[in-house]
């Protein structure tokens, strides 16, 4: 069970079924909770596709997979009238560290995006769609193919739906293991059949998209919040949460929390109620550092943090980015220089090799913080780092680099005095066994 | 070169995409082939290429920058353990050692007995139950413990 709380249910409603893995996610029970009735509706109804649009905009729904960017004005982009195919994507690849949401509503709501993505299809004159699954996810693929031969089945995709004479067809691709796919036009090039490279932009997707067709890529959790918004209306929606910031959101928390997990609140709920929600900091500790938005997201240290609201202008406003609304909670038995090296392995890792700043940057992030971290730190490491970030940043095709330079300019921002002790005394301010013990999983393992 | 069952698969797999798109199901056919072969081999990246009308290179680019696919033999049971930031937070590093230790390699090594091989994993968008392992790609095990680790040894037969 991973969704663990919730402040005002959109997503989640009447899930309580989620107490196990397997019961709540068929097609009957998502029809029994009100499912595919707004998709039922519209196409009975013929609502005007640009009708449809309003309310989105209306309810001022901003993309759930990280940038924010107003969905209704999205969908606006997409030249409906052109003849010709039309693509709709969803991003299901979900790999930025400390996100598991969209995890949790494929498993529990696979049918609330499906019906998500008809209506997008419906609005957008999208004929044929698909959904890019995170490849380490393998039982979700399945349940997501159950789910889709269940709404294939049930008339709900496919061609002549519910006899309205609209058509969408839809199929899940399985994704293998490339951060970079999470990038809209890498995604695309994925299900091409192509390493997951980013494109240049412009052409946006929606001009040039898959097969170089007009296209428009969504979230997992943006098109799962569709059918519930049609159905209480955009205004309604909107005042869940707060001006400019519509809507309840799904935050992944992990780390030193005695409650990691999925949990749903309205946009603008204080973090400290939220670290309430989740038992608060581990072992009853002391909060040292929050990312708030998943692994690219700017550190926030706690002072900061406890004063600020989990919406995208209440994160923005206190330094850094709701992102994907991926919680990372650090406490007290944090060596954030241990944590940034982490970090930066990962972003040296993923990088997908396509553009030099990042590719050959990036490792040079992790090489210096690595020997930081052992102890062969020099002296001018700090500003040496300072210089690198600051060459990668907007060099790049795509966000990869920045999402790999944030980290490192705001770990260093933030906590200075401990990269600067770690170079002086070639050793971490926070002793190791008390940083052993702090990630609560120490008594078989000996320190070593 | 493939089971029918396998062939199968290639063709659902293939009847997803567009007449003429066929190079998007590259990846499900070699991910395809490596669960029938265990690891793909260049005849099989080969094999798959042809399946799709594609030039070899085509199979093989895709093989070499995802990171799921093995391009060398592994053990019959591949442990992937994740140890980024918010698993590494709830004992990831302390799951990996213990695996480690209780399997003597290290990541990148496989047992002498062929059975088992270690990887250090990236983030598997499944923070909130770490530490979390996945076993040959498909089955996702999370909240190891040492109790949990030696459980899942124990099944792996």
């Amino acid at each position: 069970m991973a969704i663990l709380g919730a402040i005002h249910p959109v997503l989640t409603a009447g899930l309580n079924g989620a107490v196990d893995n397997n019961s709540g996610w068929q097609l009957k029970d998502y029809v029994a909770r009100g499912g595919y009735s707004v998709l039922k509706k519209i196409l009975a109804e013929k609502t005007p596709p640009d009708e449809i649009i309003t309310v989105i905009k209306a309810s001022v729904l901003r993309g759930r997979g990280g940038a924010g960017f107003p969905t209704g004005l999205k969908w606006s982009f997409m030249p409906r009238s052109l003849p010709g195919d039309k693509y709709l994507v969803c991003n299901t690849d979900e790999g930025e560290p400390g996100t598991f949401k969209d995890r949790d509503l494929i498993r529990y709501n696979p049918h609330a995006v499906i019906e998500g993505m008809a209506i997008g299809a419906y609005a957008i004159g999208a004929t044929r769609g698909y959904n890019y699954i995170h490849g380490e996810i393998w039982e979700l693929y399945q349940r997501f193919e159950a789910a889709l031969d269940e709404a294939r089945a049930a008339g709900f995709i496919g061609q002549n739906i519910q006899g309205s004479g609209f058509g969408f067809e839809l199929f899940a691709h399985h994704g293998y293991g490339a951060y970079i796919c999470g990038e809209e036009t890498a995604l695309l090039e994925s299900i091409e059949g192509k390493k997951g490279q980013p494109r240049f932009k412009p052409p946006f997707p929606a001009s040039f998209g898959l097969y170089g067709k007009p296209t428009t890529i969504n979230n997992t959790e943006t098109f799962a919040s569709i059918p519930f918004i049609l159905k209480m209306g955009g205004e309604a929606f909107l005042n869940l949460g707060k001006p400019n910031n519509g809507g309840t959101k799904l935050f992944s928390v992990s780390g030193h929390v005695e409650r990691p997990g999925n949990y749903e609140i309205p946009l603008g709920t204080p973090f400290a109620k939220l670290l309430e929600m989740c038992g608060g900091v581990r072992g009853g500790r002391k909060l040292k550092a929050v990312i708030p938005g998943g692994s690219s997201a700017p550190v926030l240290p706690a002072d900061v943090i406890l004063d600020a609201t989990m919406d995208y202008d209440g994160i923005s406003k206190a330094g850094s980015m709701l992102g994907s609304g991926a919680v990372i909670v650090m406490d007290e038995t944090t060596c954030m220089v241990k944590a940034l090296e982490r970090l930066s392995y990962f972003y040296h890792e993923e990088s997908c090799g396509q553009c030099t700043p990042c590719r050959e940057g990036t490792g040079w992030l992790y090489q210096i913080v690595h020997r930081i971290e052992n102890g062969a730190g020099r002296p001018d490491d700090l500003a040496l780092l300072g210089d690198i970030t600051a060459n990668i940043m907007g060099r790049t095709v795509c966000a990869l680099g920045d999402a790999a330079a944030m980290p490192v300019q705001s770990f260093i921002k933030h906590f200075r005095d401990e990269f600067a002790y770690h170079i002086e005394h070639k050793t971490c301010l926070v002793p190791k066994d008390v940083q052993w013990a702090g990630s609560g999983f120490h008594k078989a393992a000996e320190v070593r | 070169m493939f089971t029918t069952e396998t062939l199968q698969k290639f063709a659902r797999e293939v009847a997803k995409y567009p007449a003429g798109q066929q190079r998007s199901a590259v990846m499900a056919c070699l991910a395809l082939a490596q669960e029938e072969k265990g690891w793909l081999a260049p005849e099989t990246i080969e094999a798959v290429a042809k399946y799709l009308e594609l030039p070899p290179i085509a199979a093989l680019e895709v093989a070499t920058f995802y990171n799921m696919y093995d391009l060398k033999p592994v053990g019959k049971y591949k442990l992937t353990v994740c140890t980024n930031l918010p698993c590494a937070l709830s004992g990831g590093y302390h799951a990996a050692r213990y695996v480690q230790d209780k399997l003597g390699i290290a990541f990148g090594e496989t047992t002498a007995d062929g059975k088992f091989t270690l990887i250090e994993g990236e983030c598997m968008g499944a923070c909130g139950d770490a530490p979390v392992m996945l076993v040959n790609n498909r089955r996702m095990c999370g909240a190891m413990t040492p109790e949990q680790i030696d459980k899942l040894l124990e099944e792996c037969k």
